[in-house]
């Protein structure tokens, strides 16, 4: 089975564990209180990885599966933790006729990453997003405050290039 | 009674308020056919399948979850029903393997029976995207085949709302809906018990167990191999459903036949280590009592509810019999006892048992079962397996005569029979430890409080001049609740027996499966425990300790129950497991 739990290992500290005790505690006996604990848990660690998760399990006594289809339902949750860079690739209308789609499959091609995945290193993760209102400068991509305009397939190698 | 008028295909019916259209048209001879719907529990009306028209509805309804109201009317075969769930059921196969020819379920398909009484024509009217997914093969008994998923929610509605554990669900949305365990573990790196009740509700073959069919022929055919078969007690109650029995029937004398025709070397019965077992227990249990060991002594017979205990109740092993099932009994005798008398090498029997259960094939691979130093069961295949093995060779089971199992191992009591029974272990165990107890022979040995399929039964006996305080629960939540109260110290239990499967074995995950339409409207836990006792109020000796080759047993080689030669053989161990990887 392929198994799809991140490959960043897991750097939770004690701090955040006990935040996240304290957070399942003042929601423990409350009707439908897992939503809430999931939605702190990930301000608390940035995503949701099995540890995080079964700690969740193990406190509410709730499956680690219902909990585990909840947060795959919603795209809000992640199980994957964000880059020390974040890439974000515009896939608004502009920009996918502007070919970023194969940009997209670049970015993917070279970090070896799937959407919404973090290198094994902590170094960058990627993302598709919506329209982010630059389409003058179609096709755009963003690198945590850095934006980058009418790039081609043949600058991605140079743009993650100056992140190394 | 408050009652409503509603017509259901223009006949006018007064039926209780509060029921749904679908237990209405029942009550006027319709049977509206159902895929997703399982009675209390999975009520979720999500597979379109029951759709009817009620007049005034913005759309057609699901009957399954849909209520009667007064002077409702309700259509559920026309036109506009029949071509939507037609084309339910092409969407659904829009997304499906298809490989219906090589599928275990073949023949008792529920999606397949609904695509021929819906007459549907075309298998690929829906062509496009398909998801694929590997197969999860990581578990000892099953495989789970998510091609052939229809995403009914049947099996994790079971997991969860029956057996309390919850391993398996739906993951991801849309398209992409699968079920599966927590980050798509292996279910065998779950807290998985392999109780089967998933399998036993699956309408396709996305969910089987593991087939040991061909390797049972291979020992047969290897004139080097002495084979010798075991049958639990609840295979005999089912066995027949396969051949097209009412469920319910008594097939032990077929069964037996069956098997000498397949060629196993002999044919005993695991009854006969069922009567063991009680003796073992009921002296264990006499001596926690008298002793001040600890209590309550659990019950061990239930290899899913033991891999329950260690995965959620670590702390009450030391409740736990430390017999082990009658399963491993009868295999650690077999390749000991009877070994030494037939002049065998232990390593030359090949000792496959017929189980009404799926968690047995993981059990025979569990640490300390292997009395002579090999495994005490080599295979383990299951009640359907064991049909599948008749089909194959062609044999006519129906016509086949009542035969009787090999002596000696092949002797049981009435006792040893109601095994397969929720509360009937229980009951076994009260007719030998009372006996013993009180030295008095009991005016009759039915302990009928503790009989029937209610989850949790509880009762209370004066014996020997103490009240013994016992508690029966069957089906993993029902267990939780028990354990929870024993834990808490709100009840003080001598003796608890407990079982996996919801109404014990005679459910087990390894039973013949009977479609949702069947199990929603017929209690099959009471019809095949009824085979049981009927069974057991027949048997000239009813009780365990009076079986004439136990105490052969004992006398010429395990001395006496609990002795010490009897724990080295037929005593196990547990160990303390985790729910989560982490």
């Amino acid at each position: 089975m392929g198994v799809k739990q991140s490959t960043v290992p897991f750097a939770g500290t004690n701090e955040q564990y006990e935040k996240l005790l304290k957070v399942i505690a003042e929601h423990k006996d409350d009707k439908g209180a897992l939503m809430p604990i999931m939605q702190e848990a990930q301000e608390i660690y940035g995503y949701l990885p099995i540890e995080v998760q079964s700690i969740i399990s193990n406190e509410l006594d709730i499956p680690l599966e219902k909990i585990y289809g909840i947060a795959t339902f919603y795209s809000q949750f992640s199980l994957s933790p964000k880059g020390k860079y974040v890439i974000s690739i515009c896939m608004g209308t502009a920009c996918y006729v502007k070919g970023a789609g194969d940009i997209y499959n670049k970015f993917k091609e070279l970090l070896n990453i799937s959407d919404g995945e973090c290198t094994p290193d902590g170094k960058f993760s990627f993302d598709s997003c919506r329209c982010i209102g630059a389409c003058g400068l179609a096709p755009v991509i963003t690198i945590n405050d850095d934006v980058y305009g009418k790039i081609t397939v043949d600058d991605v190698e140079g743009i993650l290039a100056k992140y190394e | 009674m408050e009652t409503v008028n509603v017509k259901i295909n223009g006949i006018s019916l007064n039926v209780p308020k509060g029921i749904t259209i679908l237990e209405a048209a029942r009550l006027a001879h319709i049977e509206i056919p159902t895929l997703c719907f399982l009675k209390e529990i999975n009520e979720i009306g999500a597979c379109r399948i029951c759709v009817v028209e009620v007049k005034g509805a913005r759309s057609l309804v699901a009957s399954c979850v849909y209520p009667v109201a007064d002077g409702m009317e309700v259509i559920t075969d026309s036109p506009k029903v029949l071509a939507s769930r037609r084309q339910t059921l092409e969407l659904i196969l829009s997304d499906h393997d298809r490989k219906c020819l090589s599928c275990v379920r073949s023949g008792n398909c529920e999606l397949l029976k609904l695509c021929h009484d819906l007459k549907v024509e075309n298998e690929t009217a829906y062509e496009g995207e398909r998801n694929h997914y590997e197969l999860d093969n990581s578990s000892k008994h099953m495989v789970r085949d998510n091609n052939k998923c229809i995403l009914c929610r049947r099996c994790s509605a079971v997991c969860d709302h029956v057996q309390g554990i919850g391993v398996i669900g739906a993951n991801e949305r849309g398209f992409t809906t699968n079920i599966a365990c927590a980050f798509d573990l292996g279910l065998g790196e779950t807290s998985c018990v392999s109780c089967g009740q998933c399998i036993a509700v699956c309408p396709t073959g996305a969910l089987y167990e593991k087939d040991s069919t061909e390797e049972v022929f291979n020992a047969i055919h290897n004139t080097d191999k002495h084979v010798v078969v075991q049958t639990a007690p609840a295979v005999r109650a089912a066995l027949g459903e396969a051949f097209g029995l009412p469920i319910g029937t008594n097939v032990e004398g077929k069964m037996v036949a069956a098997l000498r025709r397949l060629g196993f070397d002999k044919v005993f019965d695991t009854d006969f280590a069922a009567d063991l077992t009680i003796m073992e227990e009921a002296t264990e249990f006499i001596d926690r009592v008298q002793n001040g060991g600890v209590l309550p002594l659990i019950t061990s017979c239930s290899p899913g509810w033991i891999k329950y205990c260690e995965h959620y109740y670590p702390d009450m092993l030391d409740n736990l019999s430390s017999c082990k099932s009658p399963q491993q009994m009868f295999g650690a005798i077999t390749k000991t006892y009877y070994a030494e008398k037939m002049g065998l090498n232990p390593e030359d029997i090949v000792m496959v048992s017929v189980m009404p259960c799926t968690a047995k094939k993981y059990e025979i691979d569990r640490d300390d079962q292997n009395a002579a130093g090999v495994p005490d069961v080599d295979i383990s295949i299951t009640t359907r397996e064991l049909a599948r093995m008749i089909d194959r060779v062609g044999l006519n089971f129906l016509s086949l005569p009542d035969e009787d199992f090999d002596d000696p191992l092949g002797r049981s009591t009435g006792a040893s029979v109601i095994f397969g029974a929720t509360g009937g272990v229980m009951e076994a165990a009260l007719r030998t430890a009372v006996e013993t107890l009180s030295g008095e022979e009991l005016p009759s040995p039915d302990f009928t409080e503790v009989r029937g399929t209610e989850g949790i039964k509880k009762a209370t006996y004066h014996v020997a001049g103490m009240d013994v305080n016992v508690a029966v629960a069957s089906g993993l939540n029902n267990a939780k609740v028990l354990l929870d109260e024993i834990k808490s110290g709100k009840s003080q239990y001598h003796l608890v027996e407990i079982m996996g499967c919801p109404g014990g074995c005679v459910n087990g995950g390894g039973q013949p499966q009977q479609p949702a339409s069947v199990r929603n409207n017929t209690d099959i836990r009471a019809l095949r425990a009824k085979a049981l006792y009927d069974l057991d109020a027949s048997m000239p000796i009813r009780k365990s300790h009076e079986n004439p080759s136990i105490k052969k047993l004992y006398d010429e080689f395990l001395e006496k129950p609990g002795s010490h030669k009897a724990h080295d053989l037929l005593h196990t161990s547990y160990v303390k497991r985790a729910i989560n990887p982490f």
